[in-house]
């Protein structure tokens, strides 16, 4: 994963699909993506609030794959119900990131101070090293991880990108559906 | 009622109207062998599981029912993905059942353990592994239904031992429950309303029919449309008779062997109307020369293909018969329709078709073998003339099956189709092999028809283990090899591509014995050198019918299809029998 594409690098889209809640869907939406030479950037995977289903969120490298055959043929999938492709206009992002920062005495207000600012916790401490967990907008997160670069970065973990259409309207179009989009 | 598991995965299957069921027994699915025993459904033992598989595709060739084939774990599994494969290219449905290890045992690296779902995830519609013996009646309800509908094609219920002699309350569900499958159906009325336009404007249209007309049971309506508007039809390899031949519409094959007419009449439409085609690459050639001055509609029941390698002015999501039906009556619906308008393209359509027909230089009679300069003798037999031969001594609804190579091209260019699921062949994946087996299955769903394979030497070898198959069953299919004692097709690639240099490409024609190897399976072996021998041989073999007969035709090993687009090079660039003067390009009047 490449920390140097923007959420709003326009080659990648972001896909939201809810599928069923079965042993092996993952191993097939991500077959898919194999066996017809699609990128996946990021992914993201979870129950949603009914447990018959959960939701997978990709983020699709469209330079290398028409988005277009990539959702007709995701739509294909049995075990898929619903896909929605989500414009980064018209939905609320987000991404999780777990990062160890080294820190020693000196520094660690510093990144204290910065993690105030994004709103994130202090999850663990060690001697002379912080773990951090920061929850934003995906360019936020990015933000925040090229701040903690300087400290030095002994591991680091993000969760890949969730969403969901914004509540504002426009979200007739941004729910579209896999139908719509052919 | 409580039944075992392996008694309720039979019961399902008699619930779903199966009739014949393709397989071989091993120790993961032996439970299941048991409660066969007393089921009405016929089991017919097949000596490969490939066979089982082929066997199923064929049966669902000829029937348009779902084929079903049922095998052991591992091995048995892993030999039956060619199948799925070729089924999942050529949109067959086929119902496969693997037996699994218990599934306290899957992932310990059991014996005859596999990764079958895994395997098989690629090259089927859809797969299940049965966890609980309660899900039977569901699954294979889902599986049949998936199988099915839509674009049809394979589909695999992994079923592991102890699932098998488990049990579970017997009951039978109403309904199928897939919230994520909705196939489409009817066409969107808008679409249909733009197409029937584009028809009306339309100088130089061509119906482009594929697999999907006799998938969808479409014939009928094509052939409707096809008289309503006057628009010439080509049939694609996978839909070869579902239009007929003998049709002064039909155009026959398009693609890189299809005849100069249907080539050409593409390249030149003003209009293509796609329907159930899937733009494969070998019909269209370099995607970018293809139909270069044609609108496109595109109807097709798989999303994925709208688009998918030409994008079309019109696409029609939907069942294709129910797609032009809507068309036929939205175009009555217009008023009378004029074809005068399409008087100057048929009459070109015409003028091609008499002065470029599928040929070859027939052999003069008398000569079984003619001597060459250094490479000693050949024989002089035809394999087009053994094709028309057999042609003309067969019934008109005579379901012809083949493998994959030059017989698959000449048997498809030479053969007079009439009807609906009469040819069986392996078309998108090309499987060689596939004849033998299928034309067994072919015969088992369609006892009433007869049943010819047209092979090839090499590909008769990979599976023609299921003549025995075919004897213990009383399944008397023909088969003819077309033996010209090499792999014909890859031979005739090395003259054109590789400056004749034959690179593992030589069989011998005596190698096997074909006429022992009939006679060792219990079938009637013949041999045919000469011309004057094809027809009595084929009378022959036609009054046999209480065992298969085999044919070992001994052909030119010169002879090459034509014509031929070679490979990535555009359609205009057809290049046609030898003898045949070069067509003139850009010919349109």
């Amino acid at each position: 994963m490449s920390p140097d594409h923007g959420p709003n690098v326009p080659r990648h889209r972001l896909l939201s699909v809810l599928v069923e809640n079965k042993a092996g869907v993952l191993a097939r939406v991500a077959g898919l993506f194999s066996r017809r030479g699609y990128n996946i950037y990021s992914l993201a995977v979870a129950p949603t609030d009914d447990e018959r289903f959960s939701r997978i969120s990709i983020v699709v490298d469209v330079e290398s794959s028409p988005l277009e055959q990539v959702v007709a043929q995701l739509d294909k999938l049995i075990n898929v119900v619903e896909i929605g492709e989500l414009h980064p206009d018209e939905a609320r992002e987000a991404e999780l990131l777990l990062v160890s920062v080294s820190a020693d005495a000196d520094q660690r207000s510093q990144v204290i101070e910065l993690v105030g600012v994004f709103g994130g916790r202090i999850v663990d401490v060690g001697h002379d090293a912080l773990t951090v967990m920061v929850a934003g907008t995906p360019e936020a997160v990015d933000d925040f991880e090229s701040l903690m670069r300087p400290y030095g970065i002994a591991g680091l973990q993000r969760t890949g990108r969730i969403a969901l259409p914004k509540l504002d309207g426009r979200s007739p179009t941004a729910e579209m559906t896999a139908r719509d989009i052919a | 009622m409580e039944l075992t598991g392996a008694q309720a995965l039979v019961k399902s299957l008699e619930m779903q109207e199966v009739e014949v069921v393709f397989g071989l027994p091993g120790g993961a699915i032996l439970p299941v062998y048991d409660p066969i025993i007393d089921s009405p459904i016929r089991h017919i033992l097949v000596r490969h599981e490939q066979g089982a598989g082929h066997m199923a595709e064929g049966y669902a060739q000829a029937t348009g029912r779902p084929g079903v084939a049922m095998v052991t774990s591992g091995p048995g599994a892993t030999n039956v993905v060619t199948p799925l494969a070729d089924a999942y290219m050529d949109s067959t449905p086929f119902v496969c059942i693997t037996g699994q290890v218990a599934t306290s045992a899957i992932g310990t690296d059991a014996f005859q353990e596999s990764d079958t779902t895994g395997i098989t995830l690629g090259v089927t519609k859809h797969n299940w592994l049965v966890t609980d013996a309660a899900d039977i009646p569901r699954i294979v309800r889902e599986a049949f239904h998936v199988a099915t509908t839509g674009r049809p094609g394979p589909v695999l219920i992994d079923f592991p031992k102890d699932v098998a002699t488990g049990t579970m309350e017997w009951y039978w569900p109403d309904s199928v429950d897939l919230p994520g499958y909705h196939p489409p159906s009817h066409a969107d009325p808008s679409a249909i309303q733009a197409a029937a336009a584009l028809v009306f404007a339309a100088e130089r249209p061509v119906i482009y029919a594929g697999g999907g007309i006799l998938k969808s049971r479409a014939a009928e309506a094509l052939r409707e449309l096809a008289d309503l508007t006057g628009i010439p039809v080509v049939t694609t390899l996978m839909a070869r008779g579902s239009f007929p031949d003998s049709h002064p519409l039909c155009l026959g094959m398009p693609g890189m062997h299809g005849n100069y007419t249907a080539v050409t009449a593409i390249q030149k439409a003003d209009l293509l109307l796609a329907l159930g085609s899937r733009f494969d690459d070998r019909v269209t050639g370099k995607v970018s020369a293809f139909a270069p001055k044609a609108k496109v509609v595109h109807v097709d029941i798989d999303k994925a293909e709208i688009g998918k390698v030409r994008r079309p002015e019109v696409g029609i999501l939907a069942d294709c018969r129910l797609a032009i039906e809507a068309l036929v009556e939205a175009i009555r619906a217009s008023g009378p329709v004029d074809h005068s308008r399409l008087v100057p393209w048929i009459a070109t359509l015409h003028r091609w078709q008499t002065e470029f027909p599928c040929t070859y230089d027939r052999s003069e009679p008398g000569n079984a073998e003619i001597v060459t300069g250094g490479a000693g003798r050949r024989p002089t037999l035809k394999p087009q003339f053994v094709i028309e031969s057999l042609r003309a001594s067969t019934p008109s609804d005579t379901i012809l099956v083949s493998g994959v190579g030059q017989h698959q091209m000449w048997a498809s260019q030479y053969w007079s189709f009439e009807y609906p699921n009469t040819w069986i062949n392996s078309g998108g994946l090309g499987t060689m092999g596939f004849a033998v087996p299928a034309a067994i299955g072919a015969k088992v769903g369609r006892p009433d028809r007869m049943v010819w394979a047209v092979d090839g030497d090499g590909c008769f070898q990979m599976t023609a283990q299921e003549l025995a198959t075919a004897t213990a069953e009383r399944v008397p299919v023909k088969i003819a090899i077309l033996n010209n004692a090499y792999l014909g097709m890859v031979r005739q690639w090395q003259h054109m591509f590789y400056e004749e240099r034959y690179s593992e490409v030589y069989l011998s024609p005596d190698l096997p014995d074909y006429v022992g190897w009939a006679e060792a399976m219990g079938c009637v072996g013949l041999r045919v050198e000469s011309p004057e021998e094809v027809i009595p041989a084929i009378e022959k073999a036609n009054d046999v019918d209480d065992r298969p007969v085999v044919i070992d035709f001994r052909t030119d090993s010169m002879e090459q299809v034509f014509p031929i687009v070679p490979a990535g090079a555009s359609n205009d660039d057809i290049v046609v029998y030898p003898s045949q003067s070069a067509p003139i390009p850009g010919a349109l009047q």
